[in-house]
C-alpha cells in the first residue's frame, strides 16, 4: 500500500520514526537487558547499592574475576536440574506438535468439506471451547486424574495439552483447507480414490504451509504452557516454565534467582530463533482467522 | 462429503475435544456442589492423679477412612457458591445493614476475596483491551509507512512480547520494574523516595501489571491490523486524497471501515484472553494486592493442607458464566447471520 499521491511532511516522517524506535526499545529491550544481565551475579543484576553494577560487573569481577560469567547458566542446568526440564519440554512438545496435527488435519478436512449444519455448530463449539480459561479445565481434571491415579505423568499432559489446543489447530486449518479447491480433491474421488486417499495423496501435499502454520501453534502452545504443566506434572517431570517458577518460589540460597534469569534465557532463546526462521508463518496463522472473518 | 465418512475423520479430534474439554468442565460443575469433609473429631478422656480432662482430638483415622470411602468429599449443594470466599451472600447483607454510605458498602465489599478479584479481572479488562487496540493500530499504521526493506526484522522485534509465555514476559519485565532493577532503582532516584517499589502500594502494582498486559498483547493486535492494512483498496483512498481529505480523515472515513471487522475479531479475543489473566500475577509476585479469578482457582488447587476441589470448583463455575456472558453478543450474531443464510 504505498500512496503515490501521498506526500509525508518531513515531520511527520521524523515523528513517525522516532514512535518505531521508541516501541521497539519497550519490546525489545527487556529482553537484551535480562539476556546481559544472566551474565552476571546476582549482587550485580540485582544490585541493593547501585543500579550500575549491573553495566559495570562490580560483583562479579570481585567473585569470579571476570567481566561476564556462565556460572548460573552452568548451575541450573546440573545442580538446578534445567536438563531435565528441558528433556520434558522436548518431550512434550514433540507429541503435542505431531498428535495435534494429525488429529487436527483430520478433522478440519471433514469440517471444510461438510455441507451439513452440523458441521458449522462444531466450529462454535471448538469456538467456545477456545474461550474456557485453561485452569477452570484443570480444576476439572485434577480430582478424576487422581482417582484414576494418572496425575503427575508426562503422557497425561500430552493427551490434555493436545485437547486444549484442538479448538484452535480445528479453525486455524479449516480457513487453510478452505483454500484448497474443492474440484481437486473431487476429480480424485471420480477417479476412483476413496475420501482418506484424496486427503493423503491430493490435499496433504498441497496443505505443507497450513500445517506448517499450525504445527507452529501447537509447538508455542507445548512449548509456553505454565497451567496445565505445572499442575498436573509432579516435581520429577516438570517441564520449564513451571521449573522456572519453581526457582523463584525457593529463595534459600542466592543462586537460585540468577538460576531463573539463566533459565528464562535458555528457554527464550530457541522459541525466538524458531519464530525468527519462521516469521512469514506466524503471521499468516494469526491473520487467516482474522482477515477472512 | 457423506456423514459416515465425516464421523470417521472428525472422530478422534472430537473425542479429544469430548473427554478432555466437555468432561472436565460437567466434572467441574459436579465438584463445585461438593465440599472436602471435615476432620471427624472424638472425645479423650485422659486421667492423671489430679482427675480426669475430657479433650477433643482429630480421629486421623476416622478421617481418613471417610475420605477413602467419598473421596469427592460431602455434598454442600449451592453452599460453596454462597459462602465467604464466593458470592458471600450472608456477609453482603450484613455489610448492606450496617455501613451508611455506598461508597463504604463497596469497600467492604470488595475486600471480599471474590469480589477483589472480580473487580481486578475486570479493571484489568477495561484497561488493557482498548489500550492493546489502540496501540496496535498505531504501530501497524506507523511500520505500514516505513519502507519495504527493513520491515521484516522490525516486525519480529515488534512481535517479540507476544511469543513468550506470559509468566516469563512478566518475570523478565519484573526483575527490571522491582527496586533493585534497572527502572526502579532508577525511579527511586528521580523521586528521591528510598523506599518507592512495586510491592508498597496496591495502584502502583495494578498499573505495573496492565501495562504488561498492553505490552505483552498489543503485538497480536498489531499483526492483524497490520495484514488487514495490506488490504486496503488503494483507489479510494486516492480519490480521498485528491478530494483533500486530511490523513486522519482518510484513516477516519476509508481505513476504520474497511477493517473494522478484524477490529471486533481482536477486540473479542483479546477480551477472552484479558479475563483469564493469571500468570503475570505469579510472574509479577504480586499476590499480595492483585488477584485475579484464575488466580483464586490456582490458589485453592495449590493449598498446601487439602486441595480444595470444590472451592475451585464454584469459582471455576463463576468464571465461565462470566465468559459465557462475554461471548454472549458475538455468538447471538452468529446465530441470527447463521439464520438469515439459510
Amino acid at each position: 500500500m504505498e500512496y503515490e499521491l501521498d506526500k509525508r511532511s518531513n515531520a511527520l516522517k521524523t515523528f513517525n520514526t522516532t514512535f518505531i524506535i521508541i516501541w521497539l526499545l519497550i519490546a525489545c529491550f527487556p529482553f537484551i537487558w535480562t539476556f546481559w544481565g544472566s551474565f552476571k551475579v546476582r549482587a550485580d543484576f540485582f544490585s541493593r547499592a547501585d543500579w550500575w553494577y549491573a553495566i559495570s560487573a562490580f560483583n562479579t569481577l570481585i567473585e569470579t574475576g571476570g567481566q561476564f560469567t556462565s556460572n548460573a547458566y552452568s548451575e541450573a542446568w546440573t545442580e538446578g536440574e534445567f536438563w531435565k526440564a528441558s528433556r520434558n519440554t522436548i518431550i512434550v512438545t514433540v507429541f503435542v506438535v505431531t498428535i495435534s496435527l494429525f488429529l487436527g488435519t483430520l478433522g478440519a478436512y471433514a469440517l471444510s468439506r461438510s455441507t451439513e449444519r452440523y458441521a458449522f455448530w462444531i466450529l462454535i463449539a471448538a469456538l467456545i471451547f477456545r474461550a474456557m480459561p485453561h485452569i477452570t479445565l484443570v480444576s476439572g481434571y485434577l480430582f478424576p486424574f487422581f482417582e484414576l491415579q494418572i496425575w503427575g505423568i508426562l503422557p497425561t499432559t500430552i493427551v490434555v495439552l493436545v485437547a486444549i489446543n484442538q479448538p484452535f489447530t480445528l479453525w486455524l486449518l479449516y480457513s487453510f483447507f478452505k483454500t484448497v479447491p474443492k474440484e481437486l480433491d473431487e476429480s480424485a474421488l471420480i477417479d476412483g480414490c476413496s475420501y482418506f486417499q484424496a486427503f493423503r495423496y491430493i490435499i496433504m501435499p498441497v496443505m505443507w504451509p497450513g500445517v506448517i502454520t499450525a504445527g507452529l501453534f501447537s509447538l508455542m502452545l507445548a512449548y509456553n504452557d505454565f497451567t496445565v504443566t505445572a499442575l498436573l506434572l509432579n516435581q520429577e517431570n516438570h517441564t520449564m516454565v513451571p521449573k522456572i517458577q519453581s526457582y523463584l518460589g525457593t529463595n534459600q540460597h542466592e543462586g537460585n534467582l540468577m538460576w531463573a534469569v539463566s533459565a528464562v534465557v535458555s528457554a527464550t532463546a530457541p522459541l525466538f530463533m524458531l519464530v525468527m526462521f519462521f516469521q512469514r508463518q506466524v503471521i499468516s496463522g494469526l491473520t487467516t482467522g482474522a482477515v477472512k472473518g | 462429503m457423506p456423514n459416515k465418512t465425516f464421523f470417521w475423520f472428525f472422530l478422534p479430534t472430537g473425542l479429544a475435544m469430548i473427554l478432555f474439554i466437555g468432561l472436565p468442565i460437567i466434572s467441574t460443575g459436579i465438584q463445585s456442589f461438593y465440599a472436602q469433609h471435615d476432620q471427624v473429631v472424638k472425645e479423650v478422656k485422659k486421667c492423671d492423679p489430679f482427675g480426669c480432662t475430657v479433650s477433643i482430638v482429630v480421629d486421623q483415622e476416622a478421617t481418613s477412612v471417610l475420605r477413602d470411602e467419598r473421596p469427592l468429599g460431602k455434598f454442600n449443594g449451592f453452599g460453596t457458591y454462597f459462602d465467604r470466599n464466593h458470592l458471600a451472600i450472608e456477609q453482603i447483607t450484613e455489610f448492606w445493614d450496617e455501613t451508611d454510605t455506598l461508597g463504604d458498602f463497596i469497600d467492604q465489599v470488595t475486600n471480599l476475596p471474590f469480589y477483589k478479584a472480580l473487580l481486578f479481572t475486570l479493571t484489568y479488562c477495561l484497561f488493557v483491551t482498548p489500550n492493546v487496540l489502540l496501540l496496535g493500530f498505531i504501530i501497524a499504521l506507523s511500520l505500514n509507512a516505513i519502507s519495504r526493506k527493513i520491515r521484516g526484522p522490525l516486525i519480529f522485534g515488534t512481535i517479540l512480547p507476544m511469543i513468550v509465555t506470559p509468566l516469563v514476559g512478566s518475570l523478565v519485565l519484573f526483575w527490571m520494574i522491582d527496586a533493585e532493577g534497572i527502572i526502579g532503582a532508577n525511579l527511586q532516584l528521580m523521586m528521591e523516595d528510598p523506599y518507592l517499589s512495586l510491592k508498597s502500594s496496591r495502584t502502583l502494582t495494578w498499573i505495573t501489571i496492565i501495562i504488561y498486559g498492553i505490552w505483552h498483547h498489543s503485538p497480536f493486535a498489531f499483526v492483524v491490523f497490520y495484514a488487514a492494512l495490506q488490504t486496503v483498496p488503494q483507489e479510494p483512498v486516492e480519490a480521498a486524497i485528491i478530494d483533500g481529505a486530511s490523513r486522519y480523515q482518510r484513516i477516519r472515513h476509508i481505513v476504520l471501515p474497511h477493517i473494522y471487522p478484524v477490529v471486533t475479531f481482536v477486540a473479542l479475543i483479546s477480551l477472552m484472553d484479558n479475563f483469564r489473566v493469571f500468570e503475570p500475577i505469579i510472574g509479577f509476585s504480586a499476590e499480595g494486592s492483585a488477584q485475579s479469578l484464575s488466580w483464586l482457582i490456582y490458589d485453592n488447587l495449590v493449598n498446601e493442607e487439602v486441595i480444595l476441589f470444590g472451592s475451585a470448583a464454584a469459582t471455576s463455575m463463576m468464571t465461565i458464566i462470566g465468559i459465557a456472558i462475554l461471548l454472549a453478543p458475538v455468538l447471538i450474531r452468529t446465530w441470527k447471520e447463521f439464520r438469515t443464510a439459510r
